[in-house]
């Protein structure tokens, strides 16, 4: 494919934790992709300036400005709500605008970059599941790619902190999105999704417990279970590409059949995510992993639409970069 | 339900200024004027201590018993509340359902809560409870996280139902900061706010403090409520105090029965606000009777408490680890207490059980390492 010739806008709607970090991610890791809008409503945001502060063109009058502008961004990041992106989608895709959907609303196909990247790139309107989702997933799937999972379920503990009046309002819509995703994407029959939130001090890393129902001779060693066992570190090394942190907290157990779990064995993968500190501190870990698949998605859909290869660069391709916020300043010649 | 039933649009939301003693007037019972309303939880924090083990039958048994004695409100949900049914929280025996319309079956007089905790349980469960016949909505959060049960009290005043907060683990937070927290369950339509010992680690005026500090805040426009555990053997003497500094509503379980050394019994709570003077409408004898005739001969394992319980409330863990704490150091050969201890150390708040595995896991590695350096490697 030829070389990248021309850059794509993008707006970002939303300027709260995840939709800053997701503006210095989109610096720092894709040269096809510029963030040209931040749009908020409130006019005393933290966010908006900060976004002024980098080069962007930052309002607070909401998507209704953006869609006002003569030159419309070429992707939208919406980092809201499931209600606003809900009512927001269809003027996205009447203007044109290609949208990467960083809420619950579920109105595009889910995407997990490291399960699911080959979608149908002509999506106008994409995904990104929830930050649980993005962290487990990828497990249920590694399993799954080796024995049935008639049930998984995925418990994400985060720390109170990192959780936005966003996911705050949207609770219920974050169960039962990444409740799908687990069967959509994952592979599972039955999936369920617990999300809780952790206030104390200093905060907790975002930690993930998966459990997947495996046949009984699944859970025993042999076989089968190096098998399951192999998929999953390789799992792991495919969502350290873009995010880091992400690792198993502990080795992955493994439980004999019972009984009550109708007969099943058990598979426990602990997955703790250490955020790469683009923007926020290393213990905003759930946010890190929606932001970094966003912009790996976001970078691969206008890739697509110029004709040209992503641009896309993995943390190994990063490598120990200086303070990135010297780099996004540098860059944004600020 | 007969037509003794408070319908949710007489559960006394005040809105303007009245008296405490107007307030109270609103207590009536089947047996009469009270002073307090119990609720009974021997069929949802119970079901921690039985496992989650109910069966149909004994649902039924301890309805029709309580009901009998005057209990006003009956909660029955999975222990971790609905949608609790699960690798994490144990798996129910019976769908919880099937239980809850099997106790509004049972009920004539009584209402039949539900809990539910945000995160987990979801509008749509509350939805499915409501159509079962529960008309008691009981809404529970972290202490210092009332924001997420927002959505969850506007539809269930939408479905009608009376509603509840619950603070859990409630010696986390300052008494202002539980009493800003309870603000903001009023606010969403909440119409009593628990303080909720989870761990049974408040210690009396810890308790009261609590207690006049949402009254403080919320004054007349909602009631309070107190949620106790044995752990530390305070749930009746706090439940008193609780009642004292003014709350109105309080919880208790036949039997104690419920997570960790179980909750105020339900039975000496009757006793002994009987004689205290404090009216609560029960029939002391049919309490008793339903204690010691219906529930007891079911309950595999009285909650006691013993190490791992009493750790549990000095060191501030949520009660319904314990089973879970019992279970992963058998799995794994550490003491229970050991990982009560550290789960307390590290903070973990209600519903993360998967954290114990995590720490079952170090203490082992931590003993394996210790065994080495015993047996002189270095």
């Amino acid at each position: 494919m030829a070389p990248v010739t021309r850059k794509g806008t993008a707006a970002i709607v939303g300027p709260g934790n995840i939709g800053t970090d997701l503006m210095f991610k989109l610096m720092r890791r894709s040269d096809i992709i510029e963030p040209r809008y931040m749009i908020g409503v409130d006019p005393a945001s933290d966010g908006l300036r900060r976004a002024k502060s980098v080069g962007l063109e930052a309002s607070h009058e909401g998507v209704d400005w953006l869609l006002a502008q003569d030159e419309l961004p070429d992707i939208v990041f919406e980092c809201t709500s499931a209600k606003a992106h809900s009512a927001n989608a269809p003027r996205y895709a009447e203007a044109g605008i290609l949208a990467v959907d960083l809420t619950p609303a579920a109105v595009g196909p889910y995407i997990c970059p490291p399960v699911n990247l080959e979608f149908n790139l002509d999506a106008m309107n994409v995904n990104m599941i929830t930050c649980g989702g993005q962290a487990t997933t990828p497990m249920v799937r590694a399993v799954a790619d080796v024995v049935p999972v008639p049930y998984a379920e995925i418990v994400a503990s985060i720390s109170s902190k990192s959780a936005g009046p966003g996911t705050r309002a949207n609770i219920d819509e974050f169960t039962e999105t990444t409740s799908e995703a687990l069967e959509v994407v994952g592979g599972a029959e039955h999936g369920k999704a617990i999300i809780i939130l952790n206030p104390v001090e200093p905060p907790l890393m975002m930690r993930n417990s998966v459990f997947c129902a495996i046949p009984p001779e699944a859970a025993e060693p042999g076989d089968l279970q190096d098998k399951i066992l192999d998929s999953i570190h390789r799992m792991v090394e495919r969502v350290q590409d873009y995010v880091p942190g992400y690792h198993l907290r502990a080795a992955v157990q493994f439980d004999h059949a019972r009984e009550l779990w109708r007969g099943m064995g058990r598979v426990f993968i602990p997955i703790e995510v250490k955020g790469r500190g683009d923007y926020l501190p290393d213990y905003a870990g759930n946010l890190d992993i929606i932001t970094a698949a966003a912009a790996r998605v976001g970078d691969l859909m206008l890739a697509h639409k110029f004709g040209v290869e992503t641009t896309w660069k993995s943390s190994a391709d990063l490598g120990d970069t200086p303070d990135p916020i010297t780099v996004i300043t540098e860059k944004a010649g600020v | 339900m007969g037509d003794m039933q408070i319908r949710p649009e007489d559960v006394p939301v005040v809105t303007t200024e009245v008296t405490e003693s107007e307030v109270r007037d609103h207590l009536e019972t089947p047996g009469g004027p009270a002073d307090l309303r119990i609720t009974d939880s021997t069929l949802r924090d119970g079901s921690h201590a039985m496992a989650h083990q109910y069966t149909e039958e004994q649902v039924r048994g301890v309805v029709s018993a309580l009901d009998r004695a005057g209990v006003q409100v009956i909660e029955v949900s999975h222990g971790d509340g609905l949608g609790g049914s699960s690798f994490n929280y144990g798996f129910s025996k019976v769908d919880e359902f099937d239980l809850i319309k099997a106790a509004v079956e049972e009920a004539k007089q009584a209402k039949i809560a539900i809990l539910m905790l945000p995160g987990l349980g979801t509008v749509h469960h509350l939805k499915k409870a409501h159509a079962m016949g529960a008309s008691v909505a009981r809404i529970a959060t972290h202490c210092t996280e009332a924001d997420v049960s927002i959505q969850h009290f506007g539809a269930a005043r939408d479905l009608g139902m009376e509603t509840v907060g619950f603070l859990m683990l409630s010696h986390r937070a300052s008494p202002a900061v539980l009493a800003q927290q309870a603000r903001i369950m009023v606010d969403a339509g909440c119409q009593c706010v628990y303080v909720v010992d989870s761990a049974g680690a408040l210690l009396l005026d810890t308790a009261q403090e609590r207690i006049k500090a949402v009254i403080d805040e919320i004054g007349h426009e909602a009631q309070v409520g107190f949620h106790g555990h044995q752990n530390l053997s305070m749930g009746v003497a706090n439940s008193v105090l609780a009642y004292r500094a003014g709350a109105l509503q309080i919880d208790g379980a036949l039997c104690a029965l419920g997570a960790g050394a179980g909750n105020s019994p339900t039975e000496v709570l009757a006793a002994t606000f009987e004689r205290l003077g404090i009216r609560t409408g029960l029939d002391l004898g049919e309490v008793l009777s339903a204690a010691e005739d219906v529930v007891r001969p079911f309950i595999p394992r009285l909650p006691w408490m013993d190490r791992a319980s009493i750790t549990q409330g000095y060191a501030g863990v949520y009660s319904s680890f314990l089973l879970h704490a019992e279970r992963a150091a058998d799995r794994y050969g550490v003491a229970a207490h050991e990982i009560l201890q550290r789960v307390g150390d590290l903070g973990y708040v209600g519903g993360q059980e998967d954290m114990i595995i995590d720490i079952a896991l170090q203490l082992q590695q931590e003993q394996e390492l210790g065994d080495l350096a015993g047996a002189g490697v270095r």
